[in-house]
């Protein structure tokens, strides 16, 4: 750590993705091995595993058990729910939305994935490209994550050998070219010895690419949020109600998109109202302009009724405001889906009530085949949906803001969150 | 071109905002878990900076074992105080007093897993049906797994095998009648973007974190503050030292390291060389390799 200083520190920026592969793809080991090398752990921590390691008679010191959770996963050995992980360089810091990869969770998968700037997808290299990559990808194309990372795990086991490399790579862009993923990068690794992870690899020299770390670093994504259509989601309306604020009021809320600036012209959706941006400030201190994620609170020259729940967005630029929503949704409970049933719907600030009208179809997600026929929704599948809320919602659709763009349904009995939705 | 880019500093200060004002608009009644701690502060910190100019539409809520540093509770008062926010006190001597909870005994007993208790009765008490906590994800591994919105049954029970999905930035704070959620706006920040942002925005925090001379003793390698609360073995001396705390909890459980750091800058510098956890000068989690899960489960913070 003798390269820590606070100037740099302060200048940081923040990287989130997800892991994804299926048993044995070696997830926990890349994941502790990323932060081993980046000195991310503490002696007691690699103490601690180190002992287990010893007592299980393991012949190494096995850093997968450093994201060994709760006690039923160190017991079964498997990762059960998302855990979130935490290491930085030099150059950044980065959350790791550590999902399982067993089909049972996919759901998991997907809640990892619905923040992330980057998914790792794990191939095994002795096994190649197996259904639950298809499946994997297939998630990171739907939930949009902007760039995507194969890296192909256990290099040792098949002798370092390019090939070997090459030919999954090949399997690889034959399945993904039906998708829509942009940015996509493939690395030969071996997590367990570390080659190209932190290090070159010196056991392959004819891989001329970057580290994984060196790439996780370098990787653009100012351009990850949508900084062209300006949407403010009111969350909460401040008014201090005291004689030196008397007439305050402040729009609280988070920047969904675009960029806000003193001045602009805009309109309330839904009810259409307009005004000009008499201020945008944090805490007291004024800004010029504020752009996503930020949290700010703005305040309106004219005098109009907003509530939470109510968008506020240039008048040059609107979105629609329906009552007629169509998603993907990926079902999240063992509860089926019911067809005309009523849920709870989350987006955004707004709070409404849907029922579901039809499921179109539902998606093999090994095949991406529609099935048009089964319309039974359960735990884990991913089905396309027609929706009608009861009363209208701000919405764009999901590849242009994810933010704006996604839903959640919960379940009106139990209040658990059971679908997760992407406005087509 | 302009970098539209938040450092990561910004970019965590602006999702934990959002997370306390969301936690404001969904719920009636929440409400502040204030430790005196330096999580606890900075959550305090961000509450204010999202609801300015308006005073925080919340209480501050301190669960006293009756075992805490002197300089936490003036602290803690003084920042009430000054900032015109209500203090409600529960209290672990009444809970013992009332006969609900019993003390534990022996050379290592702590008033640690009692407070759980207190902490229930005071949320029922009042009616909480949301609570603000600093804890981080990257504190220990039970805390890894929790939610933003943390589900709480009628019981305060946490159910880590069943919690609700939490996807993009929308939670669900839906809940019936007598159950309550724990909210947790620092999820994603460490121990280094705690102190970092304490430095940069220069927050006040209590004395007790710079170093200062002590007396102490040394039990199993961990640095205790001698007290009227820890009984000493017969073969334990008491020395003073120079040393400051890492976290601040109960006196029975809250180890003390060597320092000289005397500024944030110097905290800084000393965190980021540090090879142990935090929570590594915590007995509370040592006892067994599931202690904060166990703990969790039952309504612990």
């Amino acid at each position: 750590m003798s390269e820590f200083s606070t100037a740099g520190y302060l200048d940081m920026d923040l990287l989130r993705f997800t892991t994804a592969g299926s048993v044995d793809d070696g997830k926990s080991t890349l994941i502790g091995r990323l932060l081993y090398d980046s000195k991310s752990i503490f002696e007691d921590q690699y103490e601690a595993i180190k002992a287990t390691s010893e007592k299980r008679g393991e012949e190494y010191v096995n850093l997968a058990l450093l994201t060994d959770g709760l006690r039923a996963e160190r017991e079964q050995g498997i990762t059960i729910d998302v855990a979130y992980r935490y290491f930085a360089t030099p150059k950044r810091k980065f959350i790791i939305a550590d999902t399982p990869g067993h089909i049972q969770y996919t759901r998991n998968m997907v809640t990892g994935a619905s923040t992330a700037n980057a998914a790792i997808i794990l191939i095994d290299a002795r096994k190649g490209v197996i259904e639950q990559t298809m499946r994997h990808t297939y998630i990171a194309s739907l939930l949009r994550i902007p760039h995507v990372i194969v890296c192909v795990n256990k290099m040792d086991l098949v002798d370092f050998k390019e090939e070997v490399f090459e030919a999954i790579k090949k399997d690889y862009e034959a399945f993904a070219s039906k998708l829509d993923i942009t940015d996509v990068h493939f690395l030969p690794i071996s997590a367990l010895k570390g080659d190209n992870v932190v290090d070159q690899s010196k056991n392959m020299p004819w891989y001329k690419g970057s580290t994984l770390m060196y790439l996780l670093e370098n990787l653009h994504i100012a351009n990850d949020q949508n900084h062209s259509d300006a949407r403010f989601p009111v969350q909460y309306v401040i008014r201090p109600m005291n004689n030196e604020y008397h007439d305050y009021r402040g729009y609280a809320g988070r920047v969904a998109g675009g960029i806000l600036k003193k001045g602009d012209a805009v309109t309330v959706l839904p009810s259409g109202f307009t005004s000009k941006i008499k201020t945008i400030e944090l805490a007291g201190k004024e800004l010029e302009e504020a752009f996503a994620p930020m949290s700010v609170t703005i305040t309106l020259e004219d005098e109009i009724d907003i509530s939470r729940g109510d968008m506020i967005v240039k008048t040059d630029d609107q979105p629609a405001s329906t009552q007629d929503v169509e998603v993907m949704v990926c079902w999240l409970n063992e509860k089926k889906l019911q067809v005309n049933g009523k849920y709870a719907l989350k987006h955004s600030t707004k709070d409404v009530r849907c029922v579901v009208k039809d499921v179109q179809y539902k998606v093999n997600i090994n095949t991406l085949e529609q099935l048009e026929d089964d319309k039974t929704v359960g735990l884990n599948d991913i089905a396309r949906l027609t929706l009608r809320t009861t009363a209208p919602i701000v919405i764009d659709k999901y590849k242009q803001n994810r933010t704006t763009g996604s839903l959640i349904l919960v379940d009106e009995a139990t209040n658990v969150t059971v679908g997760a939705g992407m406005i087509i | 071109m302009k970098n539209y880019n938040l450092t990561h500093l910004k970019e965590l200060e602006s999702e934990s905002i959002y997370v306390i004002r969301e936690l404001a608009a969904q719920f009636e009644k929440p409400a502040l878990l204030f430790s005196g701690g330096k999580d606890s502060i900075v959550c305090f910190h961000l509450a204010r900076k999202a609801f300015a100019p308006a005073k925080i539409p919340f209480p501050l809520v301190h669960v006293d074992t009756g075992h805490n540093f002197e300089e936490t509770i003036v602290f803690r008062d003084e920042l009430a105080k000054k900032y015109g926010v209500q203090l409600i006190v529960g209290s672990v001597q009444q809970s013992i007093d009332e006969g609900k909870v019993v003390e534990e005994k022996g050379y290592n007993a702590s008033r640690n897993a009692l407070q759980t208790v207190t902490l229930l009765d005071t949320i029922e008490k009042y009616k909480f049906d949301a609570l603000i906590g600093g804890a981080r994800r990257d504190e220990e591994k039970a805390r890894a797994k929790e939610r933003f919105f943390s589900h709480r049954d009628e019981f305060g029970q946490w159910d880590p095998k069943n919690q609700r999905p939490e996807l993009w930035n929308l939670f669900n704070g839906k809940k019936h009648i007598g159950e309550h959620f724990r909210v947790f706006p620092i999820s994603n920040w460490t121990e280094m973007d705690v102190w970092q942002y304490i430095l940069q925005e220069q927050i006040e925090i209590p004395s007790i974190y710079f170093t200062h001379e002590r007396e102490c003793f040394v039990r199993d390698g961990v640095i205790y503050a001698h007290s009227n609360v820890i009984p000493l073995k017969p073969t334990e001396k008491v020395e003073k030292m120079q040393v400051r705390f890492r976290t601040i909890g109960d006196i029975s459980c809250t180890g003390a390291v060597l320092s000289k750091a005397n500024t944030l800058e110097e905290i800084v510098e000393e965190v980021a060389s540090t090879r142990v956890t935090e929570r590594g000068s915590r007995i509370d989690d040592k006892r067994s390799e599931a202690a904060m899960e166990d703990r969790k489960k039952q309504g612990y913070f």
